[in-house]
């Protein structure tokens, strides 16, 4: 089998089985609530731990001047995600602001 | 309640799953559609890159994977890379968990497979409110099917498209405001805002830390955070 089988089938397996721990888990063990109440903070923490190295991190140095598109185009969808609450509005903003940023900058 | 009445609701449910998943898919496609570019790109073939989207189903880690080949990382390098970037899907399963608990175990194996952060995020913010008609699951199934379509889809495009789709363009940005879309709404008050704002800073700290573990030690520590606050 060639190497690229290899490494998706056991990431892929290994993947799924990640996914399906707790949900099988959860039948027989009960989590105190301190557990619960940490889970709440799942969604946002990991999240943001992808998209904030996303905005500011540019040839693994951090860049946080005005010439950075990534940037400039996410804090733009941030504040729309803000206000409006709308996934399609936020990303439909986000890419317009990252193009026209690109071919202003250029 | 008569056969008819439960079939409408599992539509209703598994309806609304697909339209609340439809906003994200403007994000989803163009990451999908890059990563088919970059899989080509790497030297896989058609088939290896599209069998990827479906064994795998994790753009990030797909993302991650395609760019390591490029620089010959040995297998078990690789492996374990991929391994840990998805580790904290250990974390969604653990906070769905409570909601799946009544299903059969076909189901768990089946929403399990479908637990991927685009429909992850969106189902469970309809977990999250009150009103439980024992339906839910269908809801998943409906975000999650419709996920899973357009990231086999966007692929497909991407990979046909090939050189077409200049990599330079960086529409792999879509990723990072997908994300944006799905968790700024989530941040409804002090402790989930803290949870975030030290999730993001510890994720650049932490950035180059070996097999990409720096994702799950800013996750561990906004997780924290947000309890930490929440007690104060």
């Amino acid at each position: 089998m060639s190497q690229i089988w290899i490494i998706m089938i056991v990431v892929g397996l290994l993947t799924y089985l990640t996914r399906l721990s707790f949900i099988l888990l959860l039948e027989r063990w009960q989590p105190p609530q301190i557990v619960t109440s940490a889970l709440r903070y799942v969604p946002v923490a990991v999240l943001t731990a992808i998209i904030v190295p996303e905005l500011v991190v540019v040839d693994n140095g951090l860049d946080f001047s005005l010439g950075n598109a990534r940037l400039l185009a996410g804090l733009i969808a941030t504040l729309v995600a803000w206000r409006t609450k709308s996934a399609l509005w936020t990303i439909a903003a986000g890419l317009a602001a990252f193009f026209l940023l690109n071919a202003w900058l250029v | 309640m008569g056969a008819d009445t439960i079939n409408a609701i599992k539509r209703k449910e598994f309806l609304n799953g697909f339209r609340d998943e439809l906003p994200i898919l403007l994000g989803v496609a163009p990451f999908g559609m890059i990563y088919g570019v970059l899989a080509t790109g790497a030297g896989l073939s058609n088939l290896d890159s599209q069998a990827m989207s479906s064994v795998i189903f994790a753009g990030s880690a797909q993302f991650m994977l395609v760019q390591l080949l490029n620089l010959g990382m040995p297998t078990i390098m690789m492996i374990l890379t991929g391994f840990i970037i998805n580790l904290r899907h250990a974390l969604y399963s653990a906070s769905v968990a409570p909601y799946t608990r009544h299903l059969s175990p076909l189901w768990k194996l089946l929403l399990s497979y479908l637990l991927v952060d685009e429909a992850y995020a969106v189902v469970v913010m309809h977990y999250k409110q009150p009103n439980d008609n024992g339906y839910r699951h269908w809801y998943f199934l409906g975000a999650g099917i419709t996920l899973w379509s357009c990231w086999q889809l966007s692929t497909a495009a991407g990979i046909f498209l090939g050189a077409q789709v200049p990599a330079d363009w960086g529409l792999d940005f879509t990723l990072a405001l997908t994300f944006i879309a799905l968790a700024v709404p989530a941040i409804d008050d002090r402790p989930s805002l803290l949870a975030a704002l030290s999730a993001g800073v510890t994720a650049v700290l932490a950035r180059n830390l070996p097999y990409k573990l720096g994702l799950m030690a800013a996750a561990l520590v906004g997780i924290l955070v947000g309890l930490w606050s929440e007690k104060k």
